[in-house]
């Protein structure tokens, strides 16, 4: 196994063996048995092993060369990319709110203060809150990037009707975690809007009192409204949304991507002169 | 003992053309159907046995009455008359402390401007709840106009509480009060329809006249 070797400048490179001087296969000077492997090469040759022995066990590397390294349409572009920025934008959400999660305490008398604990007292705990409450914002644009390029490329045409309906759910479930994410800090206006957020939830005809009901834990704002919304928000959702990303994606890997509209069929020469 | 090839080779009516290798005569449900129904149905009741106890803890809450009845001391007799209100602070909830408290507007009972419905027994006071009802947001009473009015969407309400302008689907709310040795209680919440008829508590954007009100059922919750 051979790394490229960095783009050093010509005088800090180290010049090649000469010939006859390679010491490993010739042997060393005047005829001495060849040297030991330097432990740079045992070190790659036993990484090497190790990741030979995993794959040769679970065939990951047919997998990925198949998920990877499909072939795609000519005329690909950067927006091709807007779904994998949500899905990692998705993704860095998962990982601020496991740690947010460590020092958010979800009740009544304690949230306000440990989530202003989060922001002043806790080390780098501005910039893990501000990336979650940041990057929320920010998924919720991709995702509707995401969607409109997938309208607006006719993406969603057949065979990938069923990758859309799917796609949609993922939405619905990206603007849940908006609004069930929107009461933790429990300030005023955290309140206030979920107040409002779950009295238009209220207003649905029948079933509409009921999920109010089922929100607030009770006819009113209640102690385990914010569990209840808490755990809507790093369990029930996340999991659903983790779950249907990994459908996405396989249709998307089974199905293959759509080439751009601009792009028009290419007619076959052959095809051309028979008319 | 060995059986004889030809108890195979015959094709039973039930699974004949079915390509099923193994079934006689007559049989109707093959070994292999038997098994994977076994398998599905012990699954399944698996699941079920952790899923459905699990769904009725989440949704429990749904069936029972949440907020028990407190009947609460707003102050006495003689703090409130029969023209204009009084604001006081009730609890909600006593159990989330200030984020369950919320103000009310009190007044006596005037029987010259506050309609009886038959069938209905008057309340000695008028308790107004801030809650408006269109999504709940805390409606504050202006004195000068005598109007309430909600900051969040616009809605205006007149000093009896009925929809003047604005989103509200129906008047403000109202409380049961008492009057007990001179000193004023606030007990349960209710709602009231344009007429001022009453009604059991309801959410906020829930109408309560013509064929609307049957579209918002009253729950068990409250």
């Amino acid at each position: 196994m051979k790394f490229p070797s960095p783009p050093l400048p010509r005088a800090l490179r180290r010049s090649p063996p000469k010939p006859g001087r390679d010491e490993r296969r010739n042997g060393g000077r005047n005829g001495a048995p060849a040297t030991k492997p330097t432990p740079k090469e045992q070190a790659v040759e036993g990484a090497a092993s190790v990741v030979g022995w995993l794959d040769e066990r679970t065939g990951t590397s047919p997998f990925l060369r198949g998920f990877l390294y499909r072939k795609v349409p000519k005329g690909t572009n950067w927006y091709y990319t807007l779904g994998s920025a949500t899905m990692f934008a998705f993704l860095s959400q998962a990982v601020t709110g496991v740690f947010l999660a460590m020092y958010y305490e979800p009740d009544p008398s304690r949230a306000y203060e440990s989530a202003s604990r989060i922001t002043n007292e806790v080390f780098l705990g501005e910039f893990v809150r501000g990336m979650h409450r940041w990057g929320s914002t920010v998924m919720i644009i991709l995702i509707f990037l995401h969607m409109g390029r997938t309208f607006f490329f006719g993406a969603y045409k057949y065979p990938r009707e069923l990758n859309w309906v799917i796609g949609v759910v993922l939405v619905v479930l990206t603007l849940m975690m908006g609004l069930t994410g929107y009461l933790l800090p429990f300030d005023q206006r955290s309140f206030w809007a979920t107040v409002v957020a779950v009295n238009l939830n209220a207003s649905g005809p029948i079933v509409g009192p009921y999920l109010a009901d089922f929100l607030r834990v009770g006819s009113e704002f209640g102690p385990t409204t914010i569990s209840r919304f808490y755990a809507l928000h790093m369990l029930a959702v996340p999991g659903l949304i983790a779950a249907l990303i990994g459908a996405h994606l396989y249709l998307v890997a089974k199905l293959g991507t759509t080439a751009p509209p601009w792009l028009k069929a290419e007619k076959k020469d052959l095809l051309r002169e028979e008319v | 003992m060995a059986d004889s090839p030809q108890k195979f080779d015959k094709q039973s009516r039930y699974t004949e053309g079915r390509g099923i290798a193994g079934a006689w005569e007559g049989e109707t449900v093959t070994r292999r159907r038997l098994m994977e129904g076994t398998a599905l149905a012990v699954g399944g009741i698996a699941t079920m046995a952790f899923a459905l106890p699990g769904l009725g803890f989440a949704l429990g809450p749904l069936f029972e009455k949440t907020n028990p009845t407190l009947w609460q001391d707003v102050g006495a007799a003689g703090d409130f008359n029969d023209e204009s209100y009084v604001p006081r602070v009730i609890s909600i909830d006593p159990e989330i402390g200030d984020a369950g408290k919320t103000t009310v507007y009190v007044r006596q009972f005037n029987k010259d401007i506050d309609k009886v419905v038959t069938g209905q027994d008057p309340q000695p006071y008028v308790v107004i709840s801030t809650r408006c009802a269109h999504l709940g947001c805390p409606v504050r009473y202006i004195q000068a106009s005598q109007k309430f009015v909600c900051p969040c969407h616009g809605g205006v309400y007149d000093s009896q509480g009925k929809v003047q302008g604005g989103p509200p689907v129906r008047p403000l709310d109202r409380f049961y009060t008492r009057a007990e040795t001179g000193r004023v209680l606030v007990g349960d919440r209710f709602s009231l329809n344009s007429q001022l008829e009453r009604f059991s508590p309801r959410d906020p954007s829930n109408h309560l006249d013509g064929l609307w009100q049957y579209i918002y059922p009253s729950r068990p919750t409250t």
